[in-house]
């Protein structure tokens, strides 16, 4: 196609097309290409160095045949019903009473919320020292006399992912609690006097009448939640490193090591893929009712 | 429930009731109601705000104090000399000269990453929000959706990238990475903001002859200026945070403060010492934090403009 006959077309705003560049690239190139290209990957087996040399699916058979890769799974598996059932259910409920019109509203606020401020890096140290079995929590209850108390989930390895969640709980509800307040801002005082009249008590109001208003609300923070569980990384790594033995690897991880500490590029881009499509599963039906609706609409 | 109105004595109970949980008996006025209600936000509160005391408390105490002591009784002898270890004279690796070096190599990141990513999105934006063009929604769009695809999907092919222009393991490749990741969240933001500023405003400045850059510069730059600190508050906690792009795209004399932390912290080498590990942490945390409690409002705004679409 020749620019020239239509010059016009091309060269009208051009500007903003211009200001637009760093938007293309990164769309075009970072986000397609190099998703792309670590797909493309993952059916090489690519070793020390990037190499076009397909072996079909094995990389994904040797994957799901490694038990460091389901104990990630796993992991995550628990980590992620734990972080979406819990930081929704404490959410919820901090941003309720804090629509209470209660007095100290911006001072509790800022006490939930200031952990979100915080790196993964911080949190993960903080709960090391806080579960250390030696010094931390377990220690101050065994001094009270209480001797045979054991509360040592960062070195047992059944229960390692729960300390981590706990950790990833105290960081994040914050964040949650201040999406759901601002959904419940948004819910007209009218229906409050409304149900008031009708005498329905309030947990019903909430569950039956509140609940179902925030639908969309609930739906962009379950999008939001999801995301973030599927990314979790410098939580372990600061917290336990992975351990004690492979039992609290989670799949970013997996990634990491693979790509940079064990040479094997095509385990790495494997699990990376696996992830993505983890991902699109939660995230394709959302964009698709977020903005192909919006466009029909 | 909505109307709990606040007479003068239930004033008087609220502020007694903030004093502690243990205070005053109830009394008339303490409505079973309002115990639940304070108790539960207190308890909750007390339990967010243990972490930053007992790693306050740690930082300050001397290694025999921890191991006699109880992690959550104040200092006996208040000591900064963790402090001072953890920002001259920790250790990783061979490098001896503390956390120091993290903190400075953070500084050098950020300040051209905010500024970079602020300035790239904002005018992106704009250009969304003003200057439409065909196939640019299309692009915005994969931009938001890229914004949820896991990093490690990205990472390889942008070390490729940087390495191919001979920026790999610099300062200069980790500004431009956080530039790239940033982007969508911000151009998101500024392209709602300016969605939604008054139509007349800028067709008046079209009519009276302004461009692109002219409109952008003199108009839309001055009356977005709350929008901006949004974004600042944003990059800068985000950036001085984050933990992954620094560890795979920075070289250990250019780690960050987030990736040196943790590697002194982590060292399975030589004694353990709580206290400075603890101070290093408090440190390395200080920037967001005193972030976070100056901007107070503005930073909610921030997230929530982040988290959810306009």
């Amino acid at each position: 196609m020749s620019n020239s006959e239509r010059p016009n077309q091309l060269f009208r705003n051009l500007n903003a097309k211009i200001a637009s560049i760093p938007m293309v690239l990164t769309a075009l190139v970072v986000f397609v290409g190099g998703t792309a290209w670590t797909v493309l990957y993952s059916f090489t087996n690519s070793k020390l160095l990037p190499r076009l040399n397909f072996v079909g699916l094995d990389q994904y058979h040797r994957l799901w045949a490694t038990p460091r890769w389901l104990i990630s799974i796993e992991n995550l598996l628990i980590y992620g019903v734990i972080s979406l059932v819990f930081s929704l259910v404490i959410g919820f409920v901090l941003a309720a009473l804090l629509d209470q019109k209660i007095r100290f509203e911006d001072t509790f606020r800022t006490i939930f919320l200031y952990p979100f401020a915080l790196s993964f890096i911080v949190t993960g140290l903080v709960w090391q020292w806080l579960l250390n079995p030696d010094f931390g929590i377990q220690r101050v209850v065994r001094d009270l006399g209480w001797t045979s108390f054991s509360f040592d989930p960062l070195y047992n390895s059944s229960i390692v992912i729960y300390g981590i969640s706990i950790a990833a709980l105290w960081q994040g509800t914050g964040l949650i609690m201040c999406l759901m307040l601002a959904g419940l801002r948004g819910i007209d005082e009218d229906i409050w006097k409304a149900a008031r009249v009708d005498g329905i008590p309030m947990w019903k109001t909430y569950l039956f009448i509140v609940i179902p208003m925030m639908r969309p609300v609930f739906i962009t923070t379950l999008v939001i939640i999801a995301a973030g569980i599927v990314k979790v990384y410098d939580l372990v790594v600061a917290q336990t490193s992975g351990g004690p033995g492979i039992a609290s690897e989670v799949p970013a991880k997996y990634v990491y090591d693979y790509m940079f500490f064990a040479q094997n590029l095509g385990q790495g881009f494997a699990a990376s893929t696996m992830m993505l499509l983890s991902v699109m599963i939660v995230i394709v039906p959302w964009a698709y009712l977020e903005f192909g609706g919006r466009r029909r609409g | 429930m909505v109307d709990v109105a606040a007479s003068p004595s239930d004033a008087v109970v609220l502020r007694r009731d903030e004093a502690g949980p243990a205070g005053a008996k109830p009394r008339h006025a303490l409505s079973r109601r309002n115990i639940f209600l304070y108790g539960t936000l207190i308890v909750v509160a007390l339990y967010y705000l243990l972490p930053l005391y007992v790693m306050i408390v740690t930082s300050l105490k001397g290694m025999p104090e921890i191991r006699l002591g109880n992690i959550f009784s104040p200092p006996v002898e208040i000591t900064f000399e963790p402090w001072v270890k953890a920002w001259a004279t920790a250790c990783t690796g061979l490098n001896c000269d503390g956390l120091s070096r993290g903190f400075w190599n953070s500084v050098r990141i950020t300040v051209p990453s905010v500024l970079l990513s602020i300035a790239i999105a904002s005018v992106n934006g704009y250009a969304l929000a003003n200057w439409r063009f065909k196939g640019a929604d299309t692009f915005f769009i994969i931009l938001i959706v890229g914004a949820f695809i896991p990093y490690q999907v990205m990472i390889y092919p942008i070390v490729i990238i940087l390495r191919e222009i001979g920026i790999y393991g610099t300062l200069t490749g980790l500004v431009i990475v956080h530039s790239i990741f940033g982007m969508p969240i911000l151009t998101l933001l500024f392209r709602n903001y300016f969605t939604s500023m008054p139509e007349e405003l800028f067709r008046a400045a079209r009519v009276d002859g302004a461009g692109f850059w002219g409109i952008y510069l003199r108009i839309m730059l001055p009356m977005s200026l709350p929008i901006f600190v949004v974004a600042i508050i944003l990059q800068v906690t985000g950036i001085w945070n984050d933990f992954l792009f620094g560890v795979v795209y920075t070289r250990p004399d250019t780690y960050p403060m987030t990736v040196q932390l943790n590697n002194i912290v982590n060292s399975v080498q030589g004694v353990k010492e709580y206290n400075v590990n603890m101070a290093a942490t408090i440190l390395t945390g200080l920037v967001p934090l005193i972030v976070y409690f100056i901007s107070g409002k503005l930073f909610v705004r921030g997230i929530a403009a982040g988290a959810v679409k306009g």
